[in-house]
């Protein structure tokens, strides 16, 4: 086995508080595999009841944005302010809408 | 969860040299500056200094070996815990602190740092942790004063760091000080039983608290004209209390919670400063303090040889867990064929 293999892959954990909130990225670790990982990951980020369930994925099975683009992806949503509600006046009869 | 309020360098010697930046990029410098001058935050993927990637790693993996050393001093007393509900809270404080070692390791592997250089760091004694852990616990009030005064030390230094301005460290601190109140109460209140006690009882936490106080204010690191690297951390936003000033909060906080313990702390020197609105204390004694961070205090051959040996033996444990992943994988592979 050569030493570039001897470390366990590193994996990405998301856990769910509770029913009905989403999974939250809260860390990561290292596991042969993936049960290993959601063992782990319950002892690691779960020892206080902080989860309901866990994902765990492999680290390197993330494709990520890259913050030089950041610009360029994000700031092209700064002036279109038409996209929120508060953008409208609405007669004050009208009411709740 | 125990971090040394300075880093100190990994080479031999282990004394402070200035951190050294050229340039590399002025317009990305200029970009990366303004970011930590409006106290913005620095993600993993972000641009940022050599000199500001390397101060974290050092930094986040000595803080992280001070934890995993940190298990083997309350380890030993596992076994030797006074009844089944002290046992159970020293085995969750230990595992707390494999934890928090955890976290810490992930954080210092976002900055481009493998989990085996850490170790391999650690183990070869190139890489420091705090030196706290280089004394020995000589009896159960050692537990509890670890808990009270240590955790209660490292507590102080560590709330700030929740604030740093690298992302994936100050994620790390928020989860670690959250446990982390619990490893200052649970040492507390076991102390507070052994005051209810006995003479004898009673006398060993003095002795504990006598043996411990000195090396808990040490942990704050050297003074800060004697810091010159405090300056360059507080700049990048890393550091954001001195160590004197964090110093000073711990013995106004430890000062009132002594008395109602019914300890004293042993210094001569120590009393309220009407003037400064603190209390004044002695003179820590540093050049023991080297001694211990550079490799001579009486622990440190033990612990790290304890350490190692850990790893070494759970070497056949790693490799399996390995080839029994690539062997499931492969019978997969063979099935879906």
């Amino acid at each position: 086995m050569s030493t570039a293999l001897k470390e366990w892959p590193l994996w990405e954990v998301f856990v769910r508080s509770k029913q009905g909130l989403e999974h939250k990225h809260c860390g990561s670790l290292h596991a042969a595999d993936a049960a290993q990982a959601l063992d782990m990951a319950r002892d690691v980020y779960t020892r206080r009841q902080e989860g309901v369930s866990i994902w765990v994925v492999e680290s390197k099975a993330i494709t990520a944005s890259n913050p030089d683009d950041k610009g360029e992806l994000f700031d092209p949503a700064a002036d279109k302010i038409y996209r929120h509600p508060t953008f409208y006046e609405i007669p004050e009869e009208v009411g709740h809408m | 969860m125990y971090t040394q309020s300075f880093n100190v360098p990994d080479a031999p010697g282990g004394k402070t040299v200035p951190l050294t930046q050229p340039i590399e990029d002025p317009a990305r410098q200029a970009a990366f500056d303004a970011r930590i001058d409006a106290d913005g935050r620095i993600e993993p993927q972000d641009w940022m200094p050599d000199a500001y990637r390397r101060t974290l790693v050092r930094q986040i993996s000595q803080h992280a070996h001070s934890e995993i050393v940190g298990m083997l001093p309350e380890g030993n007393w596992i076994s030797r815990a006074p009844s089944l509900k002290r046992k159970a809270i020293l085995i969750a404080k230990v595992q707390d602190e494999g934890g928090h070692g955890l976290y810490l390791y992930s954080a210092a592997e976002t900055l481009g740092t493998s989990r085996d250089q850490m170790l391999e760091g650690l183990h070869s004694g190139r890489a420091k942790y705090s030196s706290i852990f280089n004394y020995p616990t000589l009896t159960w009030a050692d537990v509890g004063v670890i808990g009270w005064l240590v955790d209660g030390a490292a507590i102080m230094n560590q709330v700030p760091l929740c604030r740093c301005s690298y992302g994936p460290y100050a994620r790390a601190m928020v989860r670690v000080c959250k446990e982390e109140s619990f490893h200052q109460r649970q040492g507390y209140e076991a102390l507070l039983v052994m005051m209810g006690g006995t003479e004898e009882q009673k006398a060993m936490v003095q002795d504990a608290v006598n043996r411990w106080w000195w090396k808990c204010l040490a942990m704050f690191g050297p003074p800060d004209a004697d810091s010159p690297n405090s300056v360059q951390g507080m700049r990048w936003g890393i550091k954001r209390v001195s160590n004197d000033e964090l110093r000073q909060k711990f013995v106004d906080a430890t000062v009132p919670q002594a008395k109602v313990l019914g300890v004293t702390l042993p210094d001569p020197d120590l009393k309220w400063n009407e003037a400064r609105q603190h209390y004044d204390y002695g003179q820590i004694d540093w050049a023991e303090f080297w001694e211990t961070v550079n490799g001579n205090g009486p622990c440190n051959k033990e612990r790290l040889a304890t350490r190692v040996k850990a790893h070494n033996d759970g070497q056949w444990v790693r490799d399996a867990a390995l080839a029994h992943a690539r062997k499931q994988q492969e019978r997969r592979m063979k099935e879906a064929a």
